[in-house]
């Protein structure tokens, strides 16, 4: 009887503490947010910056903000990732779950407007932009990448540009080659590398968004920007007969890369060409970063870079953004942050060390080596087109079907399926 | 001859329970007041997140605008007609039965020769049953560099002549059509099976040695008497005797490589064509990547009763065998 007793007794403690335990743990919550609105809650600044030069240039960038705001705390929430392809499903769950970071690195363009924007999950920031005067700071096709109906929704930090050729110096000279300027001379070239045993082309995409970024170029250089455009407005169809050359330009380029694409990341496969395995390269821009922040090439000496063949005047565009998201407990603070990476000091902080260049058009060109001076000036004066594997063309379940469909050519090369699929996908864009 | 009991399941269980209508002692309230929290929460937790999955699973919500309209089983139809997909149940179905069966035959094989009385048996048990210890993330880490067509086991392989692809090769053995998806063991496939089992083996192996140990010696003598040889003996007697234990890592193992997920996202990815893609890593970028949540459900629920079709029967069979 008395055993019986005692073990009533200790679920009534159970109980007991179980419920107490719930409410201490509400009053320290209360004290926490109490506390807060003194102090401040953390600034948490949510991006997949963790590579090498990314991740010196983010730092930089905290350090500035710290330096002019020493009472808030900030916290560095960087998920790894290539593309941030692991940081954006991180990203989704919290935002779904109502619990956004106080600010996140989003691409401009339709991964920010139908996605975030179009989900009413952010708040709009004309009177930060009015208060800073950055209307005409920024190029005004770039603020129109940030916008949705009328309201700005983010802040460009920089500028990456994705129609880039990147070549190994050494292994162009020794043969006696010039960097091709059209498709057509791009296969000479190749055919006379891979008649010297030399892999003509560097892939790598075991993540399949850099063959999708192989892809948009070939897209951007066959059909001009303007077409490149409307296929992602729905005003041009993938059935279009300039869409099907680009296919088989593509499919054409897949004969001169190398054999075991599909096992390296996009750093191995610059990795071919920094070591002289490879000639040539098409990837973004951070490729520079890598070569001359990792590897420790020198510009114009071990690698040189053109623009895609056929892409000259034409600017594939890849900026990365931040925003203020709905409910967050401190958006003074967020706000003071994004005010720093919109400054000419913050941006001028961040790009030299990730390798990109500044987003504003008044920035200091003397802070960057021979590759940024010349990609600030192209950016003045190239047609600016979105990019489809970095989420600026389309939203990303697109995005997201376009790679599959990718995955399935490089290896099947089934022009007609691959095209179809394309078609198919592309009745969800006119929504 | 009675059956040899040597599951410790079937053990505890031998006393067979006479179920009576009793009334309800305080005794039972007690011990239904110490259960119900853990059976409420693994009722919401659980099984509600199953039902809110499959709720999902027949919405309309693929953006990242919730949208709870009926949408029927337009997701499972989409699903099922998929490259992707179709590609990915091939897989499964060709990763579960090879994997099974090499986890069987090695750890069987493994724990006979371990049964002989050696020397050292516990730093061979030691040694087999480290990986486990693992998780799939390093294995698959470790096993794709010692894979990679241009490091690891390839730089011994190349001057032999041996250039292998291991899991970037696209090649699939069989090759006929079904569906849209050409059927086959893809080759590739192996390169994780190979990891996958280095990894599991020491489980089976740990269940069988637990099983050997079981039987008794008056069982191998009695046969030795009637003049069976070893193999005999291995053949006819002991491996039958090892079969509940069979039955045991079928269902686990079965479980775990119709959800696999982490060996082959840190492994391979989906690799070039899918050949090595499962529906684990499909339901993840799907979900997390294509914002289709709708989409990734029913991905979910497809898998939950793919490892259904192994477990309930199992359910059953026990629930038989115990009372």
């Amino acid at each position: 009887m008395r055993k019986k007793a005692s073990a009533w007794l200790a679920l009534a403690l159970g109980i007991g503490m179980a419920l107490s335990g719930c409410s201490s743990s509400n009053s320290s919550s209360d004290n926490a947010k109490q506390g807060s609105q003194k102090a401040g809650e953390k600034l948490e600044i949510f991006s997949w910056w963790t590579g090498a030069g990314e991740e010196d240039g983010l730092k930089a960038l905290i350090k500035l903000f710290q330096e002019k705001y020493p009472d808030i705390e900030v916290e560095n929430a960087a998920v790894a990732g290539g593309a941030g392809t692991n940081a954006k499903a991180v990203l989704a769950s919290r935002m779904q779950g109502n619990d956004p970071p106080s600010t996140f690195q989003v691409h401009g363009g339709a991964e920010l407007n139908e996605g975030w924007v179009a989900a009413g999950k952010m708040e709009p920031l004309n009177d930060l932009y009015e208060k800073e005067g950055w209307m005409d700071k920024f190029p005004k096709a770039l603020i129109d990448m940030v916008s949705k109906d009328g309201n700005i929704y983010s802040v460009p930090v920089n500028i990456h540009r994705g129609n880039v050729l990147w070549y190994n110096k050494k292994l162009f000279a020794d043969n006696g080659l010039q960097p091709p300027k059209t498709f057509d001379e791009f296969f000479q070239v190749a055919d006379k590398l891979k008649a010297k045993g030399i892999t003509p082309l560097a892939l790598g995409d075991k993540e399949p968004w850099a063959a999708t970024h192989l892809f948009e170029n070939v897209l951007l250089g066959t059909l001009g920007t303007e077409n490149y455009k409307k296929l992602w407005t729905g005003e041009l169809s993938f059935n279009d007969p300039q869409v099907k050359q680009a296919v088989e330009t593509f499919k054409k380029m897949l004969n001169y890369i190398n054999e075991d694409h599909s096992s390296r990341n996009w750093q191995d496969a610059a990795q071919l060409v920094a070591e002289g395995k490879a000639a040539m390269y098409v990837m973004g821009d951070w490729v520079k970063g890598y070569f001359v922040n990792d590897l420790k090439l020198k510009v114009n000496e071990d690698f040189g870079y053109v623009p895609v063949p056929n892409t000259e005047g034409k600017f594939m565009v890849i900026t990365d953004t931040f925003g203020l998201p709905k409910g967050v407990k401190n958006p003074d603070d967020v706000k003071k942050f994004l005010a720093v990476l919109g400054s000419v000091e913050g941006q001028d902080a961040f790009n030299p060390l990730k390798g990109s260049i500044p987003a504003r058009i008044d920035a200091d060109p003397s802070k960057y080596d021979e590759y940024g001076k010349q990609t600030m000036q192209d950016f003045k004066t190239a047609e600016l087109a979105p990019s489809l594997a970095h989420g600026s063309a389309a939203p990303e379940g697109f995005v997201t079907k376009v790679n599959q469909a990718v995955n399935i050519f490089v290896t099947q090369k089934d022009v007609k399926t691959f095209i179809d699929t394309l078609a198919s996908a592309a009745t969800e864009l006119k929504k | 001859m009675e059956k040899v009991n040597i599951t410790p399941a079937e053990k505890t269980a031998a006393v067979p329970a006479v179920r009576k209508k009793r009334k309800w002692t305080a005794d039972h309230w007690l011990a239904a007041a110490f259960l119900a929290p853990s059976v409420i929460l693994i009722f919401l937790f659980v099984y509600g997140f199953i039902a809110w999955t499959g709720y999902v699973s027949l919405s309309n919500w693929n953006s990242l605008v919730p949208d709870w309209s009926f949408a029927g089983l337009k997701n499972y139809w989409y699903l099922f007609h998929d490259f992707r997909f179709q590609a990915d149940l091939r897989n499964t179905l060709v990763f579960t039965v090879l994997f099974i069966a090499a986890v069987i035959v090695l750890g069987q094989l493994l724990a006979i020769l371990l049964d002989q009385n050696l020397r050292g048996e516990s730093l061979f048990r030691n040694i087999f049953f480290f990986p486990m210890a693992l998780s799939f993330v390093v294995t698959g880490v470790v096993w794709q560099w010692l894979f990679n067509p241009s490091t690891g086991v390839n730089l011994f392989l190349k001057p032999l002549g041996l250039d292998s692809k291991w899991y970037t090769d696209t090649t699939i053995l069989g090759g006929f059509h079904w569906g849209k998806i050409e059927f086959g063991i893809p080759v590739a496939i192996i390169a994780v099976v190979v990891a996958a089992v280095w990894q599991m083996t020491g489980f089976a192996v740990a269940m069988y040695l637990a099983g050997l140990r079981a039987i008794p010696d008056e069982v191998r003598e009695a046969a030795r008497m009637d003049g069976a040889t070893e193999f005999q003996l291995y053949w006819k007697i002991i491996l039958p005797l090892l079969r509940p234990i069979t039955v045991s890592v079928i269902i686990i193992m079965a479980h775990i490589s119709l959800k696999i997920f982490d060996l082959i996202y840190a492994m391979t990815g989906p690799g070039a064509n899918f050949v090595t893609d499962v529906p684990g890593v499909y339901m993840f970028e799907t979900t997390f990547r294509g914002n289709y949540y709708a989409n990734g459900a029913a991905i979910a629920i497809v898998m939950l009763l793919s490892v259904a079709i192994f477990i309930v029967p199992y359910l059953i069979s026990s629930r038989k065998g115990g009372s």
